[in-house]
């Protein structure tokens, strides 16, 4: 209730700002609303939400990926933590425009190119939270798995993961909004489609309702994917937590 | 230096354990354990008594494989399959008690796991997650997965610690008659004489800080007909043993 309020307070605020000022500066919502029709009509907004969606999981996937990986490792072990991070400062360090630039000019203006600059750019914070949740890890439960001999795939599933989950959806969290903005970059400086591009096009053209018509579809299917999939993903993993077997006996 | 085989034959746990020290960051090794010798027949429950911090945690961890920087031999039963109720539970926070049971015994049947979790009165916990449990039931989760895993040698770190009289009781009852029936071999430690009485076949009383073995003694009655008179004669035994090894009473030393 209170968001929805709060909600309305800033489509009332940014309908105020567009009165002020004139409409080629700040489009009011009406007018930005129906030019997200007018784009759904044509299919032109789907077809770049999905093609930046692609993206987005693409270069997440493997940057998570990697990052657990290598994170886990560096957490695990004390010499591939030495040995690994001075690289890993150089590369929480490298500004993400950098990789991108030098992405480009390596392996031309490509789809490899694009993907690869943002999951490189999502990659070090993801081995650092890993990292931290690898240091973690609760020597008396692997003692237990020790005595029962647990094989390797059940220590990863009963021991590894469950105890990494925690770790694993804060990546998750910081990961998804800064790779998706990253992902706007990689279009706008060299892909001919996708939201990044379009925004690129209204920018040169100073269409500013074109712009908002891109950006809000495409920050509002972020949020759905926050709160319909990675907060309810977030709450079955850590569903121990909670008396939750109790409350189902009762019922 | 140290070697774990595993053996066969009469002497089912053999263990000879001539010094194992912790070594911290700062300053002298402290001494654990020294010259620690104990043998245990197969099927036979071992009772190991010592005061408090003076390594039996320790010995149980040689035993187990759990750390191997130590000088001596430990030989196993024959196959060496473990079972072991830590002095915590440590049983997964984010698998219900079935769950963490099954996990030990990845090959065990839905029925076996039913059958364990009724004997030892945990079937209206099946479902229930480690939190929403008390200690004694943890415990007897944690024995429940010793026993699931089919143990050739169960270990058991102060099963009945920080338990309210009446619950030690009813567990120590549990023990005693799960591992009659099932004839494991047994090694229980503890820092409660009358306890290692109740559980032991045979009784090995520590010294304190680095231990050794004082005194070994067999307790011929089966536990379950031993009398309270009885355990009082063994109980006297062990003290006259204590006290001709010039500690006196467990705690003593140091
Ligand atoms: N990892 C370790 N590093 C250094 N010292 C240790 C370590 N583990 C145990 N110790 C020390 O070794 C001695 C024996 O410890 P241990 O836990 O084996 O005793 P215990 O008889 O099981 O004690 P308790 O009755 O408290 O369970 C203690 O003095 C303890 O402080
Ligand atoms: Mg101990």
């Amino acid at each position: 209730m209170i968001r929805l309020i709060s909600l309305v307070a800033l489509l009332l605020l940014w309908q105020i700002g567009a009165w002020l000022s004139d409409p080629h500066r700040l489009p009011g919502p009406a007018a930005v609303f129906e030019k997200i029709y007018e784009e759904a009509l044509s299919g032109a907004l789907f077809s770049n939400l999905a093609i930046t969606l692609a993206r987005v999981v693409a270069a997440f996937a493997l940057a998570m990926s990697f990052g657990a990986a290598i994170g886990y490792v560096m957490g695990r072990n004390k010499i591939a933590d030495r040995l690994l991070d001075p690289w890993l400062v150089v590369l929480l360090n490298l500004p993400a425009l950098v990789v991108i630039v030098l992405a480009y000019v390596w392996a031309g203006l490509t789809e490899v190119a694009a993907i690869g600059a943002v999951a490189v750019n999502k990659l070090p914070n993801a081995i650092v939270v890993v990292r931290e949740g690898a240091r973690a890890l609760d020597p008396h439960l692997e003692d237990m798995a020790e005595v029962f001999r647990f094989s390797p795939a059940a220590r990863l599933k009963h021991l590894v993961l469950p105890q990494l989950a925690p770790y694993l959806a804060a990546a998750t969290r910081s990961g998804l909004s800064l790779v998706w903005k990253i992902v706007l970059v990689v279009e706008l400086l060299g892909r001919s489609n996708g939201v990044g591009f379009e925004i690129n096009m209204a920018f040169q053209l100073f269409d500013m309702k074109l712009l908002l018509a891109y950006a809000l579809p495409f920050v509002a299917l972020m949020l759905g994917v926050e709160t319909f999939l990675v907060q309810p993903l977030e709450r079955h993993v850590s569903r121990w937590r909670r008396g939750v077997s109790r409350r189902l006996d009762r019922i | 230096m140290n070697d774990t085989f595993r053996a066969g034959g009469a002497a089912s746990l053999d263990v000879s354990i001539a010094s194992k020290d912790y070594h911290s960051a700062s300053g002298r090794p402290l001494r654990a354990l020294e010259d620690l010798r104990l043998t245990l027949p197969a099927g036979k429950a071992g009772a190991v008594v010592g005061p408090s911090g003076c390594g039996k945690t320790t010995l149980l961890r040689l035993i187990a494989g759990l750390d191997k920087d130590f000088v001596g031999t430990i030989a196993l039963p024959e196959h060496g399959r473990l079972g072991m109720v830590f002095q915590e539970p440590r049983l997964l926070p984010w698998r219900s008690v079935t769950d963490n049971i099954r996990i030990a015994a990845p090959h065990a049947s839905e029925e076996d796991i039913a059958a364990l979790l009724d004997e030892l009165g945990l079937a209206e916990h099946a479902t229930h997650f480690p939190r929403e449990l008390s200690l004694g039931l943890a415990r007897r989760v944690a024995l429940a997965r010793a026993l699931a895993a089919k143990p050739d040698l169960l270990l058991l770190d102060e099963p009945l610690v920080s338990l309210d009289a009446a619950l030690a009781r009813d567990l120590r009852e549990m023990i005693a008659r799960l591992i009659d029936e099932r004839r494991i071999t047994t090694l229980v430690v503890t820092h409660d004489l009358r306890e290692a009485i109740a559980l032991g076949d045979r009784l090995f009383l520590l010294s304190a800080r680095p231990a050794h073995v004082l005194a070994t003694l067999d307790v011929s009655t089966p536990r379950r007909h031993l009398e309270k008179e009885a355990a009082e004669i063994i109980e006297a035994r062990a003290r006259e043993a204590l006290a001709k090894a010039h500690v006196g009473p467990p705690q003593s030393k140091q």
